[in-house]
C-alpha cells in the first residue's frame, strides 16, 4: 500500500483563537503567543490519524519529525525528515519534497490557506494532498470539513476507492482573495469537502449540461469571458478550451480569444461586440463572484455585460443558504448586483439564489 | 397474570429465561442466492406442455404462420431454464432477503410515506368481481367498477376541493406528469406558448422538476429562506411572463408547513402562471386544509402515500389528479360520466391531453383506496391527519432527546407530518455518517433513509412516522436510534462496517453512479462485469 505523507504546520490556527486574521510571518505568530495562543494543528491532526488508522489499519505514515507530524502520528509515523529550526514555508515545502522522496503517494497536511500555498508549491501536482483544517483562513476548497473526515478521505484513497480531482487552493492577500492554484484532491462522494467543489459524478455538478446551456443562449459574433475558478474552467474543457484556470479566458464562437487575460485586454476585446457575457462561479467556499480573485473582470467591463453565475448544485447547497457576494469596487455596480440571480446549474436548470447582502 | 397478583416462589424452569433484550437480536436471512440464470442448466423445464392432438394440431397448421415475419423470433429467447422447484427455491429466499413495509417498522423512509395498507382491501380486489374483469369490457358490464371510479373521483374532488380529478396516471410521478401536460395544453390553448419555465422548490419532491423538465421546461428551483420556509422574495423574482406554472408542495420535505402558501399562489397568478400543488402525501392536511382553498389550479395524489394502497415501486401504482373547471377540458381521455342511470366512458373529448396509461387507471389500488376512504368517513380522515402529526412531533421530540442529532430550520415549531433531521454534530464527532447510521439501521431490522441530492441539510435523515405505528413501535425505533449513535461513539467501526446482520453486506453504490458499470439486465451483466473481468 501506498505510503502517506503527513505534515503538521505547528503554528496553523495560532492567530484564530486569539482574534488574528491568519497566522503567516514571524511576527504575527509572536504576538498571537503573546496573547495566549494555543497550537491546535497537532491535536487536529492527530484526530485525522485516528481516522485513518481505524479505517486502515495498514496504512503506513512516512513524517516529519516533532510537532511537524510526528507528535500526531504517534508510533505508526516513521519520520524521514527532520524537523527544521524554522517552521516557515520554505520549511514546509522542503519537508513535503522529503515526504514526496521516500515514497509517499498522498500528502494529508494540517493547516490552512498559507500551509495549502506552501503544499502545492512543493508539490506541483505530483501526488494528490488533502488538508486536515487546522488554520484561521480557509478559503481554499481543499481541506476536508473536519479532522475525522480528512482521516476518512486519506483511508479512501489509499484502499483505491476515492477519486481525484482538481481543487481550488484560496488565500487572502491584503482585503482581497485571490485564487492561487489547483491542487489535485481526493474525492469522497458528498461526505468530504462538503461540496465546496463538487464532481462531476458524485457532487451532482453537471458541468457538461451548464456548458450545453451556456452554448444554447450564446449570442452570435459575442464574447464570453470567464473568470477563475474550477466550475468555470471544467465548462471550458467541456467547450473544448483548455486555458490556465486561475486566470480569466475571454471566449467568442467556441475559440479562445485570450487565456490568462487582464483587464484593458478584456475591455479592448468586448468593444463593439454584438453581446458580452461575463460567467462566473463562486470562488472556493466563500461565495464570492466579483473582487476576490478576479478582479481583472473590472466595473467598466461588467456594465456594459450581462452576468451568467455558473455552479454546480451540490456547490450551491454547502454555501448553506449564504447569499453570493460582490465587490467590484464601484458602489453602484454592487447595488445594481443585489436580489436574486438565476444561477445556471445545468441544461435547462436555474436556481433562484439571493445576492449582495451579507 | 393480574398486576395484583400476589407474587409466590419463582419456578426454576422461568429462572433461567433471560429477559428480554432492549433491543430485537434481529438477524436476516442471507441465502447468497447467485442469479437465476446463472442457475440455468441446458434442456431444464419447468412444466412440459402435453402434445396437441393430432385433430388440433391438423386444423391449426402452423401457428406461427399467422404472425408477421418482422414479428417472428429468429432464434428462441435466451431465458433461464430451470424446474419448477428450483424457480419456487430462488424466489422465496429472494423474498426472505426483503425487508418489507409489513415487516419492519417503515418509519425511517420520510418523502416515501410508508403507511400500512390493510389487507382486507387486498381480499376485494382479489374477488372475482374485479380480478375477472377486463377493461376492455363494454360499458354496460363493468357498471359496478365504474361507479367506483365514478364515486372515487367525487370523494378526492371534496377532499382536494377540486371540480374534476382524474383516476388515470399509474403513479404519483405519472400524476405530477400529468399534470404538466395539462399545464401545457392549457397554456398553448390560449395561445401562451411562448411560457416555457416551470417554477419549483428544492424541499418540493423532486419529480417535480424531473416532469417539468421531461415535458420541455425549464426548471427554475427556489431555496428556502432562512426559517426553511420556500423564498417568496425569490419567487416574486422568478416570475415573469415565461412562468408556465408553480410545482409545490406543503409542507416540504422538511414538514414545516408554509403558512404564505395563498401568497405564492397570489403571485404565480399575477403573472398569468398556475400554480399545481403537489399533495401526494397529504396525510398531514387530511380534512384540515384543501389545494382548492389556497387557490390552487391543480394538485395530485399518491394513493399509496396518503389512501394506503401499496407502495408498488414505480407501478402499477396509482395517481390521482384534481383541477379546476378551467382545466378539466384537458383532462386525459377518457372521463368516468354518469347520466343519472348508467356509468359510461367519455371518450369524446377534444382538448384532452389523451391518454397516460391504457384504459381508466390501476383499478385493484382504486379499489383499496376507496375501500379505505369508506371505512373511515370523513371524521376518520381527518383523525388520520391528526394522528399523523401527533405521532409526527412524539418522536420529533424523543428523537432530538439523543445527543448528536438535531431539526434544522424553524426552531421550537412544531412540524408537519415529517422532519429531515442532521447528524452533523454525530459526524463532527465521531466521523461516523448518516449512511453508515442507516446501514447500522439495517442491522436491527428497519429502514432508515437521508435525502433527496444535494444534501441541503448535511448527514440528512428523514423520519415520517404516519398514522399506522404506534407509540411502542415509535419508542422502538428511538432505541434504536439511540443505540446506534451510542455505537458511533463507543464502537464506531461496528457502525461504519455496518450492516452485519442484514442479507447483503454493502453494494458497490460507485457503480451505480457510473454508466460504464451499472448493470440492469443479466446481458448488461454479462457486458459489462463478467466480460469485463
Amino acid at each position: 500500500m501506498t505510503p502517506l505523507g503527513l505534515i503538521v504546520n505547528p503554528v496553523a490556527g495560532l492567530g484564530g483563537t486569539v482574534g488574528l486574521k491568519g497566522s503567516d510571518g514571524a511576527q504575527v505568530q509572536r504576538l498571537a503567543r503573546e496573547r495566549g495562543a494555543v497550537p491546535r494543528a497537532g491535536t487536529r491532526a492527530a484526530l485525522a490519524v485516528a481516522e485513518l488508522a481505524a479505517r486502515c489499519p495498514d496504512a503506513e505514515i512516512l513524517t516529519v519529525a516533532g510537532d511537524m507530524g510526528a507528535d500526531a502520528a504517534g508510533p505508526r509515523g516513521r519520520v524521514v525528515c527532520e524537523r527544521p529550526e524554522t517552521t516557515g514555508p520554505a520549511d514546509t515545502r522542503r519537508a513535503v519534497d522529503a515526504l514526496v522522496a521516500a515514497g509517499a503517494g498522498l500528502i494529508m497536511f494540517a493547516g490552512g490557506d498559507g500551509t495549502a500555498r506552501d503544499v502545492l508549491d512543493a508539490l506541483g501536482g505530483r501526488v494528490p494532498a488533502i488538508g486536515i483544517p487546522a488554520g484561521v483562513k480557509m478559503h481554499s476548497a481543499v481541506h476536508a470539513v473536519n479532522p475525522r473526515a480528512a482521516g476518512e478521505v486519506a483511508a479512501a484513497f489509499l484502499a483505491g476507492t476515492a477519486h481525484v480531482a482538481p481543487a481550488e487552493v484560496a488565500d487572502r492577500e491584503g482585503d482581497a482573495i485571490v485564487l492561487y492554484g489547483l491542487m489535485p484532491v481526493p474525492r469522497l462522494g458528498e461526505r468530504v469537502q462538503r461540496g465546496k467543489v463538487g464532481s462531476a459524478r458524485t457532487g451532482g455538478d453537471d458541468l457538461a449540461g451548464i456548458a450545453a446551456e451556456l452554448a444554447a443562449h450564446a449570442v452570435p459574433g459575442g464574447l464570453d469571458v470567464y473568470g477563475p475558478g474550477t466550475t468555470t474552467h471544467g465548462v471550458l474543457r467541456v467547450l473544448g478550451v483548455d486555458t490556465p484556470p486561475t486566470g480569466v479566458t475571454a471566449v467568442s464562437g467556441g475559440r479562445c480569444l485570450v487565456a490568462d487575460a487582464d483587464a484593458a485586454a478584456l475591455e479592448g476585446l468586448a468593444a463593439g461586440r454584438p453581446g458580452v457575457r461575463v460567467i462566473v462561479s463562486p470562488i472556493g467556499g466563500q461565495g464570492f463572484l466579483f473582487g476576490r480573485g478576479n478582479q481583472q473582470i473590472t466595473p467598466a467591463l461588467l456594465r456594459g455585460a450581462t452576468v451568467t453565475v455558473v455552479c454546480g448544485e451540490a456547490k450551491l447547497a454547502a454555501l448553506g443558504g449564504r447569499p453570493l457576494l460582490v465587490d467590484t469596487g464601484d458602489d453602484a455596480l454592487d447595488a445594481s448586483l443585489t436580489g436574486y440571480l438565476p444561477i445556471v446549474t445545468g441544461r435547462g436548470r436555474r436556481v433562484m439564489y439571493k445576492l449582495g447582502e451579507p | 397474570m393480574s398486576a395484583h397478583a400476589p407474587s409466590g416462589p419463582v419456578d426454576p424452569a422461568d429462572a433461567k429465561v433471560a429477559p428480554k433484550p432492549a433491543l430485537r437480536r434481529y438477524h436476516a436471512a442471507r441465502w447468497d442466492e447467485s442469479l437465476i440464470f446463472e442457475q440455468s442448466t441446458p434442456g431444464q423445464r419447468g412444466v412440459l406442455p402435453p402434445a396437441l392432438d393430432a385433430g388440433i394440431a391438423e386444423s391449426v397448421g402452423d401457428a406461427t404462420a399467422s404472425l408477421p415475419p418482422a414479428l417472428r423470433r429468429q432464434k428462441p429467447p435466451a431465458l433461464p431454464e430451470l424446474g419448477q422447484q428450483a424457480v419456487l427455491r430462488h424466489y422465496l429466499r429472494l423474498s426472505q432477503e426483503n425487508l418489507g413495509a409489513d415487516l419492519n417498522i417503515d418509519v425511517g423512509q420520510g418523502t416515501c410515506t410508508m403507511k400500512y395498507s390493510p389487507k382486507v382491501n387486498d381480499q376485494l380486489i382479489r374477488s372475482h368481481k374485479l380480478a375477472r374483469l377486463h377493461p376492455g369490457q363494454h360499458d354496460d358490464t363493468t357498471q359496478g367498477v365504474l361507479e367506483i371510479l365514478w364515486r372515487m373521483e367525487k370523494m378526492l374532488a371534496e377532499i382536494s376541493g377540486m371540480d374534476r380529478v382524474t383516476l388515470q396516471p399509474g403513479a404519483g410521478s405519472a400524476a405530477i406528469w400529468t399534470n404538466v401536460a395539462m399545464i401545457r395544453a392549457y397554456h398553448a390553448s390560449r395561445g401562451e406558448s411562448h411560457r416555457d419555465q416551470v417554477i419549483t422548490t428544492i424541499f418540493s419532491h423532486p419529480s417535480n422538476a424531473a416532469c417539468a423538465k421531461t415535458a420541455g421546461y425549464e426548471v427554475i428551483t427556489l431555496y428556502p429562506d432562512a426559517d426553511g420556509y420556500p423564498d417568496l422574495e425569490a419567487l416574486k423574482a422568478a416570475v415573469s411572463d415565461r412562468t408556465a406554472a408553480l410545482l409545490i408542495t406543503n409542507p416540504e420535505d422538511t414538514g414545516i408547513f408554509n403558512p404564505r402558501i395563498k401568497e405564492f399562489v397570489d403571485v404565480v397568478h399575477s403573472v398569468g402562471g398556475l400554480a399545481c400543488y403537489d399533495q401526494a402525501n397529504a396525510n398531514g392536511i387530511l380534512g384540515i386544509t384543501r389545494a382548492r382553498d389556497a387557490g390552487f389550479d391543480l394538485c395530485h395524489f399518491n394513493l399509496h402515500k396518503t389512501f394506503s394502497t401499496p407502495h408498488a415501486c414505480g407501478g402499477p401504482a396509482a395517481g390521482a389528479c384534481g383541477v379546476t373547471g378551467a382545466l378539466a377540458p384537458f383532462l386525459p381521455s377518457p372521463t368516468v360520466e354518469f347520466d343519472g342511470e348508467r356509468y359510461f366512458l367519455d371518450h369524446d373529448r377534444p382538448e384532452s391531453i389523451g391518454k397516460v396509461r391504457p384504459y381508466t387507471g390501476v383499478a385493484p389500488n382504486i379499489v383499496r383506496a376507496y375501500s379505505w376512504i369508506m371505512s373511515l368517513g370523513a371524521e376518520g380522515l381527518r383523525e388520520v391527519a391528526e394522528i399523523a402529526v401527533l405521532n409526527n412531533n412524539y418522536l420529533l421530540t424523543e428523537m432530538l432527546k439523543i445527543p448528536g442529532v438535531s431539526a434544522p430550520y424553524a426552531k421550537g415549531k412544531r412540524r408537519i407530518e415529517q422532519v429531515r433531521y442532521s447528524w452533523e454534530e454525530l459526524a463532527g464527532e465521531t466521523g461516523v455518517h448518516s449512511e453508515d447510521i442507516g446501514l447500522r439501521a439495517a442491522d436491527y431490522g428497519v429502514h432508515y433513509w437521508t435525502s433527496h441530492h444535494p444534501y441541503l441539510v448535511p448527514e440528512p435523515a428523514t423520519l415520517e412516522p404516519t398514522e399506522s405505528y404506534s407509540k411502542a413501535d415509535l419508542d422502538e425505533y428511538v432505541a434504536i436510534m439511540r443505540a446506534v449513535a451510542e455505537e458511533a461513539r463507543t464502537d464506531p467501526e461496528t457502525v461504519r462496517t455496518a450492516p452485519h446482520r442484514s442479507s447483503v453486506h454493502r453494494n458497490r453504490e460507485a457503480a451505480l453512479d457510473d454508466p460504464n458499470v451499472w448493470a440492469v439486465t443479466w446481458r448488461a451483466y454479462r457486458r459489462k462485469v463478467l466480460d469485463a473481468s
